[in-house]
């Protein structure tokens, strides 16, 4: 088969360009929040990962300590090891690959790989995604970089309201059903009621600590929350592409759920 | 020196990340509570980090222009507009109401 035939390439490829163009966003958000042309690179390129940048720079324009702004782009980053857990057993890549598909494994690459239902076009899927995503997101970073320094006054251009829609943007797609919600609520309540009595960046991490003990002992479902900023399959919204619960809709002690059980079905 | 430092460490923390989940054995991992949390952090810190950019202004809360930009990103997402416009939707309001002299 042709690879432009291939489904999962055509889809990694429209996500690619849909994912990176958003990369102009994050350059203009960067710069405007402080960091210079050079730091916002290094972010799209080491990082890459979409979320955490936003929450690093959101922090740091806050008026956030660079402690503050770690600890929230890596508290974000954590979904990223289920992905891993899960491309790790459903596109098996070789050992020698392993350190670039860890690289390339974010919300986009794990869920065009896991609507795929054959182990060649998941293959495709991912690496498609990932490195088109990786391509057009650093491409994207750069220009709006440039155009963030070129803008000037970033209140002037509303730069400050931009990040405030990004973050409604990157949680939207997340809020299907009423526990997203409700949490998404509490934790925006405890951030602004710890504003005034906490330094800057601390309320994020606060609303952190919320989020995780109602994950821990909450009995949502598991993969709430897990849903790709850009979705590869709209319209295909039975909960998120990529951890699909168990029949027992996510109840606790089924054992091999996520990646290990998908990847040997 | 002290943001790049703490840049290159999350680079390196958000690489950590991503390699434990192909070389941390499944059955470590994999737990439903693990599940739960990777997803319930990510709502709370996407909420938080809204709510922090929308009303506060350093350690005060306000009610300015980027009010605005909430609402208006509200709207765009709620008529399905994609990423993109959502965030000039968002920069439109903002820069509109300061230059009507509100917030």
């Amino acid at each position: 088969m042709r690879l432009t035939r291939s489904p999962a390439f055509r889809i990694g490829a429209s996500i690619a360009v849909a994912t990176g163009l958003y990369g102009v966003s994050f350059g203009a958000l960067a710069v405007a929040a402080g960091l210079s042309f050079w730091q916002t690179v290094a972010l799209s390129a080491l990082m890459f990962t979409g979320g955490s940048q936003f929450a690093f720079i959101g922090v740091l324009a806050g008026g956030g300590a660079g402690p503050a702004a770690f600890g929230a782009a890596t508290l974000l980053g954590i979904r990223n090891v289920v992905y891993g857990m899960q491309m790790n057993a459903l596109i098996r890549p070789a050992p020698r690959l392993r350190p670039l598909a860890a690289h390339l494994t974010i919300d986009e690459s794990a869920a065009t790989a896991s609507g795929q239902e054959d182990p060649l076009e998941r293959r495709r899927g991912f690496w498609t995604a990932g490195i088109g995503v990786f391509l057009f997101w650093n491409l994207f970073t750069v220009l709006g970089a440039l155009l963030g320094d070129a803008l000037g006054d970033p209140k002037a251009w509303g730069l400050d309201g931009a990040a405030v829609a990004a973050f409604l943007g990157l949680l939207w797609p997340r809020l299907r059903g009423r526990d997203p919600v409700a949490i998404a609520v509490v934790c925006a309540l405890v951030t602004v009621l710890a504003v005034p009595f906490a330094p800057p960046g601390l309320p994020i991490l606060l609303a952190a600590l919320v989020a995780g003990a109602w994950g821990w002992f909450g009995r949502g479902p598991q993969d709430e929350g897990m849903e790709p900023d850009v979705d590869p399959y709209p319209g295909r919204h039975a909960g998120a592409p990529g951890t699909t619960p168990e029949p027992g809709g996510g109840a606790e002690g089924t054992g091999a759920s996520g990646a290990g059980g998908r990847g040997s079905a | 020196m002290s943001v790049w430092f703490w840049i290159l460490a999350a680079c390196a923390a958000a690489y950590a990340i991503k390699v434990a989940g192909y070389l941390v054995p499944a059955r470590v991992l994999d737990h439903p509570r693990m599940l739960r949390v990777a997803g319930t952090l990510t709502i709370g810190l996407l909420a938080s980090l809204t709510a922090v950019n929308a009303f506060a202004s350093g350690q005060q809360l306000a009610f300015d222009a980027r009010v605005g930009a909430l609402v208006a990103a509200g709207i765009a997402l709620a008529c399905r507009a994609p990423f993109l416009v959502v965030v000039i939707a968002g920069a439109a309001a903002a820069a509109l109401l300061r230059l009507a002299g509100i917030g």
